[in-house]
């Protein structure tokens, strides 16, 4: 096996974790089909592909909380068969899921001690965590309440967790998509570490960059198969994504075009917390143009929610001029009245608020399309509703039964293209996007996209929020930064460099060297600190 | 050994067989409940399912039940639907019945000759005091967030001890020996009988009216697709502008008039008077009615003809059979959760395995 890293595993060449023809059917789906996986001591061993490949399916397999149908797995050699999560924790598995398990309200310490026997004392543990989180540096202050930590640290937080069961196999399931870039690193650094110890690692992601950059091995699957196995450190990004998807997903080609009039204005928007863990907006000020992508980078839970329910008229407990749509304060609209000004929305959650579950893909129009052409006389046309949604599913490639199948009994990528499509029908004035390509497969993301770059070339002004660096820069034209409840000035996308917006998002725009921002009307008030 | 699986999709199938499997084991548990009190299961069974409706009479003593139960019901389809958990509906039918009984007696008393245009003023009154018994409950989840499944509830007991008050008090008939009770209504205030010779009337017909309006409501209007997009999913509502305070307000003043209309049809119906127990927990057996019949406009008409089988047959089990009168208790009860066991069919399918 090629290695350009230092990998123990390697020399010694002893497999710690072996899967032989490991095969999982469930009543509509076979999540894994004869899957092998080789997974040697000391090595970070990435498993790829897309949602529903069947990734989550093995790991649960591997940590005892799903059982194979048929066969076999390998443990230092020896057969075993792991009958549940604490059977796993026994043989030495650790998990950290990408959903954080952690009470608010209790300590780091207290947390952590959930998990371990009855008879733990606190402050020897508290000890423990902060021995074992100093040699691995993780930053971490075990008499902390959870509430009152980032994102990034919870998650130190379940991987101390699991580092103190001294495991030799830590998996990690899409363990980046809450961190800054520079969190990211660092979350490296302590990775590299633990697999130079002899501790093997699983890492489960869709992030091509991020495995080339970190595992030694990459184990490709696709529809529940394993399609490849490969050093992705020899491999390019196209090359992966082939083999994940099948085909390479096309680049999109930027091209400067200048903005038209402005179309979406916030001034000086600012709103209390709604609930005790909810961000509040302080002083936000932005604008939009038509035929320009205005980007919102930022970590999760800054703000981006408040802020996206305040634009959207799902909170309309904003000042009656702090956002106007077109020229036209609409602070005290509710959401359908916005959606008549011109405004189309995406939200992140699919299900649920996007899409009524139970609904058909047809009846689920009637979310955003509520105009003549739906509703007539107070009845709705049911007719005209199916029409427009078998042109939206084979216009933007949905794969679905056709109008009549429930929203919930599409995949997560094919309901936001479905979504995304459904707004971009309307033809709104400004659209505004967020993740638009969250938990989406590469080529679905892709899509989704193109589409969003020519609604802008359409003349169309779009907002889009997203925790994916990558996506910003690849379709906006400029970017903004959300931290704490603040919003940086804006940038241009051309002049924007990762390590800056990684800096401000960590909220530090006003130190240091103020961003040369060309488009100086626009700059909020935040940055004159 | 019997396994229960997830199903990848909820089964239309099993969610209209899910009430059918429920009445069967409702037989089922009647059948073993007979045979231990020591009466013949067949006859037990005959009186609930055969004798009812074994001539014209029985069906017309059918219709009288169903009435009620299929107003309320449709009315509760609307509310559950929205997720709005109105469980007084017996309070809303008792308003109605006191509103549109007292009209009726105030005019009957003004020596007015009764005739269409009066019985039609009782029966908006009888649906503005359900609506307005409605009102109280949605005033206080609307302003003060309160819990409209406890309000509504308490409000029943306020409302039978207001009607109770009433008839033992101003409403109370001066020539009535002292009875708790109003005056007989004339007939001329009364419903129309529609089939001659049994007590079948004119609410009947309201109630098939008002379960192909609420069909029509529900399924293809606008306003019913709202609100119940704000019961299936209130992020999607609000995502998509539809206002939750106005479809707890359609749908309980919704629930609310026909309730009263219930109540109003029971005073100007089969009973003919304002009595202290205007109703047998018609409120209460509309909720299993309205979930037997899937919440649906037209299934409730299906699912109170079972329940108004039930409260004939308990009837005649206690006079042919010497059973007590809890008996249609036990069995609306063993109804509801016969329906609640076999609803996880419809998430899940039974499979034979190890």
């Amino acid at each position: 096996m090629g290695n350009s890293h230092q990998s123990p595993g390697d020399r010694e060449s002893d497999t710690r974790l072996l899967l032989r023809g490991i095969t999982k059917r469930y009543p509509s789906v076979v999540a894994n089909d004869g899957i092998d996986l080789t997974v040697l001591t000391g090595e970070i061993h990435s498993v790829l592909g897309e949602n529903g490949a069947g990734k989550s399916t093995l790991m649960k397999i591997i940590y005892g909380s799903v059982k194979p149908d048929a066969g076999q797995i390998l443990w230092n050699g020896k057969e075993v068969h792991i009958a549940n999560p604490s059977a796993a924790r026994d043989l030495g598995v650790a998990m950290v899921f990408q959903h954080f398990s952690l009470f608010d309200t209790l300590t780091v310490t207290e947390n952590i001690a959930l998990g371990l026997p009855k008879h733990t004392k606190l402050d020897e543990l508290a000890k423990r965590i902060e021995t074992t989180a100093r040699e691995y540096g993780l930053d971490l202050e075990p008499q902390r309440h959870v509430h009152t930590l980032s994102v990034g640290e919870c998650q130190r937080v379940e991987i101390v967790r699991a580092l103190l069961t001294k495991p030799q196999l830590l998996i990690l399931d899409e363990p980046t998509s809450v961190l800054t870039p520079q969190a990211v690193e660092r979350l490296f650094e302590t990775l590299r570490k633990l697999a130079a110890e002899g501790c093997s690692i699983l890492y489960i992601s869709h992030k091509l960059d991020e495995i080339r950059a970190l595992c030694h091995t990459c184990t490709v699957m696709r529809a529940g198969k394993v399609t490849g196995i490969c050093d992705p450190t020899q491999e390019s990004a196209a090359s992966l994504s082939r083999l994940m998807i099948g085909a390479e997903p096309p680049a999109i080609k930027y091209v400067e075009r200048q903005p038209g009039a402005t179309m979406l204005k916030v001034d000086k928007l600012s709103l209390p917390k709604i609930h005790p863990f909810a961000t509040a907006l302080s002083d936000i000020s932005f604008e939009v143009r038509a035929g320009e992508i205005v980007g919102i980078a930022g970590v999760s839970g800054n703000g981006q929610q408040e802020l996206l329910a305040a634009l959207s008229g799902e909170d309309i407990r904003a000042e009656y001029n702090a956002i106007s749509l077109q020229g036209e304060a609409v602070g005290h609209t509710n959401a359908a009245g916005r959606r008549l000004r011109g405004l189309g929305f995406v939200p992140e959650e699919r299900l649920g608020r996007g899409a009524v579950p139970d609904l058909s893909l047809a009846q689920n129009l009637l979310l955003s399309h509520q105009g003549a052409s739906t509703v007539k006389h107070g009845f709705v046309r049911f007719s005209a509703l199916s029409g427009i949604a078998a042109n939206i599913i084979q216009r933007f490639k949905v794969k679905a039964g056709g109008p009549q199948s429930t929203a919930a009994s599409l995949s997560g990528g094919n309901l936001q293209k479905y979504i995304v499509g459904r707004e971009v029908m309307r033809e709104p004035k400004v659209l505004i996007v967020a993740q638009p390509t969250w938990g989406v497969d590469v080529g679905a993301a892709a899509q989704i996209r193109a589409e969003l770059v020519a609604l802008r070339d359409a003349g169309c002004a779009l907002l889009v929020i997203s925790e994916e660096l990558d996506e910003l820069f690849e379709i906006s034209d400029r970017l903004l930064v959300i931290a704490k409840g603040r919003i940086s000035p804006s940038i241009k996308r051309v002049d924007a460099t990762i390590s800056q917006i990684g800096l401000w998002m960590s909220g530090l725009w006003d130190q240091g060297d103020p961003p040369s921002a060309p488009d100086v009307e626009l700059v909020p008030e935040a940055s004159h600190a | 050994m019997l396994k229960l699986e997830a199903r990848a999709n909820p089964s239309t199938l099993m969610s209209w067989l899910s009430p059918v499997f429920a009445l069967l084991l409702t037989v089922l548990c009647g059948v073993i409940l007979f045979v231990a009190l020591g009466k013949n299961p067949l006859e037990g069974l005959a009186a609930f399912f055969w004798e009812p409706i074994s001539n014209l009479q029985g069906w017309a003593e059918v219709g009288v039940k169903v009435t009620p139960l299929l107003l309320i019901a449709v009315g509760l389809a609307v509310c559950y639907r929205a997720s709005v958990f109105n469980i007084g509906a017996e309070g809303q039918l008792v308003l109605g019945a006191i509103a549109g009984g007292w009209a009726a007696l105030h005019m009957n008393d003004g020596g007015n000759t009764g005739g269409a245009a009066m019985i039609a003023v009782a029966l908006v009154a009888g649906m503005l005091g359900g609506m307005f018994w409605a009102a109280i409950t949605t005033v206080l989840r609307d302003r003060f967030n309160t819990n409209e499944i406890l309000v509504s509830l308490m409000l029943v007991y306020v409302a039978q001890l207001l009607l109770s008050y009433l008839v033992h008090g101003i409403l109370m008939d001066p020539d009535g020996a002292n009875f708790p009770q109003s005056k007989l209504l004339d007939d001329s205030f009364l419903l129309p009988i529609i089939m001659q010779g049994t007590r079948l009337h004119f609410g009947i017909v309201l109630a098939l009216l008002a379960s192909g309006l609420g069909w029509v409501f529900l399924s293809r209007s606008f306003s019913g697709f709202k609100l119940q997009v704000g019961g299936m999913a209130p992020l999607a509502a609000r995502y998509a502008g539809f206002s939750s305070r106005k479809s707890l307000w359609t749908s309980m003043m919704i629930c609310g008039a026909l309730a009263g209309l219930a109540g109003v049809c029971e005073v100007l119906g089969p009973v003919g008077q304002l009595t202290p127990t205007i109703s047998p927990g018609y409120g209460f057996a509309a909720i299993i009615v309205a979930y037997v019949g899937r919440l649906h406009p037209i299934g409730v008409i299906f699912s109170s003809f079972i329940m108004a089988l039930f409260y004939i047959g308990g009837e005649l089990s206690q006079s042919r059979l010497g059973m007590p009168n809890a008996i249609t208790g036990v069995f609306q009860g063993i109804l509801l959760f016969s329906l609640l066991a076999c609803d996880v069919l419809i998430h899940y399918r039974m499979r034979w395995g190890k």
